[in-house]
């Protein structure tokens, strides 16, 4: 682990399955039929997201019920720069990742006092403040209904290429594209010294502090890449599908990153996609069966903890991978 | 009455923490389980209460099967437990603590007095929070609380952990008084003159098995075998 | 040890208490560079809170910390690591589910972290080697691979004085250190600790007579918040009131 002779084939063992895992989705867009490809397509994006909310949970273990106020952050920032004031891409992506970033911050430093379950009870009460004030604002937000973005998204300029968002083939890639990002940024955690110091965190909080580490800083770090990767995903995921709405920000679109980051794998790299993508199919097919298919959402999610603790990935490892990060 | 175990064999999962083991007790008789961390005496003891069930071998009180028995109900039959780490309720104050073993087989207002002329720091903290007492006086509820159930057996798990000299002593003497009233006491130990101060038989055990079981005469001119086991260098007396 | 020397560490009207409760009044405790002083004391005596007030766990509720001539009283714990105040807990808190390597990587680690840059990497020899050096003085160097949580008692003790030491410590605050040890785990034990005081001063609470009678030049003794005595060993042996109120005899 730290510098022990076995690293560099483990090393090579683990880039290897990641790479594995990203040059899969980008070959799987050529064979899928238009349906799965956009399913796919929003797959990642929400895989993005659940992999904020995993660098929380899994690395730093704290567990939030309020990240719909980190994604919708993202979300509304771009969004709404796009629609009032036709910022392009790029620079709606920024918008986006820093109001994340602020949000964090901000939450940060009134809610890290506490932890456990009074943590979930503040952060689910801010991210509820948030709804609340989306709706308040309705006459700029669109409020429930939401604004429909269809036209106003400007496309993604290179220099004098242009490309635009509307087409499927863009946008899979560029989910992809943030997907990779955030894949390799947990990576890189959980191999960092920083990213060390959030897992003996995670481990034994009371012991870090005595061995000199100031866990609150580090916990404000976690919480704000957290917030970041959570906001980035909805940034991207109001110019991928053109809609703003305060559903996001709603409690259910907290209650999903825990959900598919449990089932998936709390604290493994590929937890959160394996959870987001099972938990999308699922869905997918249950509610060609029923209208309640949040039923089977809670379903999964009790079957999960008392079956599952571990996610899926984690139980791969503990079976049969034990070097998976 | 006689507590005995026959060829108790334990496992946690795959490994297997208890090989055959054999002991026996009587009321008003000491038996010290000596032996390293890991060498399976708290499991000894947790087999005996029914926490943990033997995949062999047989546990009896006065011929009755305790392996057959909820955990709940061995209690009841008089055998009382202080665990390691003492085991307290530690938003209930001491009053509360205390009362919880009276639930289980109230003996009313004798026990109580008998027990407070035993441990009278503890008519002063009545009324406090069981967790924000010393580490021994702590102690001493866990003991006094098992006392509640007015037990035949009582069985404790390295009760001398965390304590002062002074009450160290009062301990072993308290370990005596029960001697006297007809209480068997099973005693887990790590502090081996301590426990030869007070027992009758000793069992030592290292890694699952009862290497070494005889009266405390016959272990303590043995100072090979407590070296062997224990690391402890003692001269034969 | 010199005649009029700056004290390593004073406390000045130390003061805690939990609601009604004082735990600690008004203590006046003094400790010199490169000593091995114990503290004992009845249980409830208050010396777990003197030791939590002095390495930042606790906050006074009057009073000060004075460490090498500074006023420490408003710094956080972790900051006093830094300084050089370590502490070991009373009931041993280590890493379970982490390797032994990786347990004393973290504590090497907080030492080699001192900029931004090394939040990225650090060079993974540095931290190798330290590790070693911490693992070799306990004892543990073939276990180090191993989950912390799958040692014995007494191992996982000597891990967390392995923690101790690649933390650099000046001042090393141990609590109840032989606490669960076996009889020869605890000689070997108190060699190690007669050795670290070669490059570091000691406070120690100890139940263990024999131990604290071992290791110490002076001992202090606390009961009900105030420190009733302070001596050589065998000034405190001869102690009435000590022999009273905690030898038991």
């Amino acid at each position: 682990m730290s510098g022990a002779a076995g690293a560099t084939p483990r090393a090579g063992r683990v880039f290897g399955l990641h790479l594995a895992v990203i040059a899969l989705l980008l070959g799987l867009q050529f064979l899928l039929p238009p349906f799965h490809h956009g399913m796919v397509a929003r797959i990642m994006i929400l895989a993005t997201y659940a992999i904020g909310y995993n660098l929380l949970l899994g690395y730093t273990g704290l567990m939030s019920l309020g990240h719909a106020m980190f994604f919708s952050a993202g979300m509304y920032a771009t969004g709404l720069a796009v629609y009032y004031r036709g910022v392009g891409t790029v620079e709606g992506l920024v918008l986006g990742l820093a109001a994340a970033i602020l949000l964090a911050v901000i939450i940060g430093l009134i809610t890290l006092r506490t932890t456990g379950v009074a943590f979930l009870i503040v952060t689910m009460m801010f991210a509820q403040v948030f709804f609340l004030t989306t709706l308040y604002f309705n006459a700029i937000t669109g409020g429930d209904q939401g604004l429909v973005l269809s036209g106003r998204v400007p496309p993604l300029r290179f220099g004098n290429w242009e490309v635009a968002l509307t087409h499927p083939a863009v946008k899979y890639n560029l989910a992809l594209a943030v997907l990779t990002v955030c894949l390799l940024l947990t990576l890189w955690v959980t191999r960092s010294p920083a990213g060390r110091v959030l897992i003996a965190i995670r481990e034994n909080a009371d012991r870090t502090r005595m061995l000199g580490y100031n866990v609150f800083n580090y916990k404000l770090l976690a919480l704000v890449l957290s917030g970041a990767v959570s906001g980035l995903a909805g940034s991207v995921w109001t110019l991928l599908f053109s809609y703003v709405g305060s559903s996001y920000a709603g409690i259910l679109y907290s209650i999903y990153p825990l959900l598919w980051t449990l089932l998936g794998g709390a604290g493994t790299v590929l937890g959160p996609l394996v959870g987001t993508g099972l938990m999308t199919y699922i869905v997918d097919l249950t509610s060609g069966l029923t209208d309640s298919y949040l039923l089977v959402v809670g379903a999964a999610l009790i079957l999960c903890i008392m079956w599952l603790p571990t996610g899926v990935m984690g139980g791969v490892r503990r079976r049969w991978w034990s070097w998976l990060p | 009455m006689s507590l005995t175990l026959d060829q108790v064999t334990c496992a946690y999962g795959g490994a297997v923490v208890l090989h055959d083991v054999s002991l026996a007790l009587e009321p008003g008789q000491v038996l010290c389980l000596l032996g390293r961390n890991g060498a399976g005496k708290t499991t000894t003891l947790r087999a005996i209460m029914g926490l943990v069930r033997p995949r062999a071998g047989s546990i009896a009180l006065d011929g009755q099967e305790l392996t057959r028995l909820r955990a709940h109900e061995i209690p009841r039959l008089g055998v009382a437990y202080v665990p390691q780490g003492r085991g307290l309720f530690p938003f209930l104050t001491v009053e509360e603590n205390l009362r919880m073993g009276l639930l289980v087989k109230g003996t009313g207002a004798e026990a109580l007095e008998w027990i407070f002329a035993l441990f009278p720091v503890l008519k002063e903290r009545l009324g406090q929070r069981a967790g924000t007492l010393s580490g021994g006086e702590q102690q001493m509820v866990a003991t006094a609380r098992a006392l509640c159930t007015n037990p035949t057996y009582l069985l404790m798990d390295e009760p001398t952990e965390g304590l002062m000299p002074a009450l160290v002593a009062k301990l072993l003497e308290t370990v005596q008084a029960l001697k006297a009233r007809g209480v068997g006491v099973m005693l887990v130990e790590q502090k081996v003159d301590a426990a030869l101060k007070v027992a009758d038989t000793v069992a030592l055990m290292e890694t699952g098995h009862v290497r070494y079981h005889g009266t405390r005469d016959e272990i303590a001119s043995r100072p090979a075998e407590l070296l062997k086991y224990l690391g402890v260098k003692r001269q034969a007396s | 040890m010199a005649a009029i020397s700056a004290p390593l560490l004073e406390t000045v009207g130390l003061q805690r208490a939990f609601g009604g409760l004082q735990a600690v009044r008004s203590v006046n405790f003094r400790l010199d560079r490169g000593e091995i002083r114990a503290i004992i004391g009845p249980n409830g005596a208050g010396k777990t809170t003197l030791l939590n007030l002095i390495c930042g766990r606790l906050r006074p509720t009057a009073g000060r910390v004075v460490y090498k001539g500074q006023n420490i009283t408003a710094r956080p714990a972790h900051d006093r690591v830094a300084l050089g105040i370590v502490y070991t807990f009373q009931i041993v808190s280590v890493y379970r589910n982490l390797t032994v390597e990786e347990n004393v990587g973290l504590a090497v680690r907080r030492l080699l972290m001192q900029g931004p840059l090394h939040h990225f990497a650090i060079n993974p020899q540095a931290v190798a080697g330290r590790v070693h050096d911490a693992l070799h003085r306990v004892g543990l160097a073939a276990a180090k691979d191993q989950l912390a949580g799958y040692l014995p008692y007494g191992h996982q003790r000597l891990l967390e004085v392995a923690m101790a030491l690649a933390s650099a410590p000046q001042l090393l605050a141990l609590d109840e250190p032989t606490q669960g040890l076996a009889p020869d785990e605890i000689a070997g034990l108190v060699a190690l600790i007669r050795d670290i005081s070669k490059t570091a001063t000691i406070l120690l609470i100890e139940h263990n007579m024999q131990a604290v009678l071992d290791l110490s030049r002076r001992i202090t003794v606390m009961d009900n918040g105030s420190i009733i005595a302070e001596g050589t060993p065998a000034e405190i042996e001869a102690n009435a009131d000590v022999q009273r109120v905690y030898l038991g005899g």
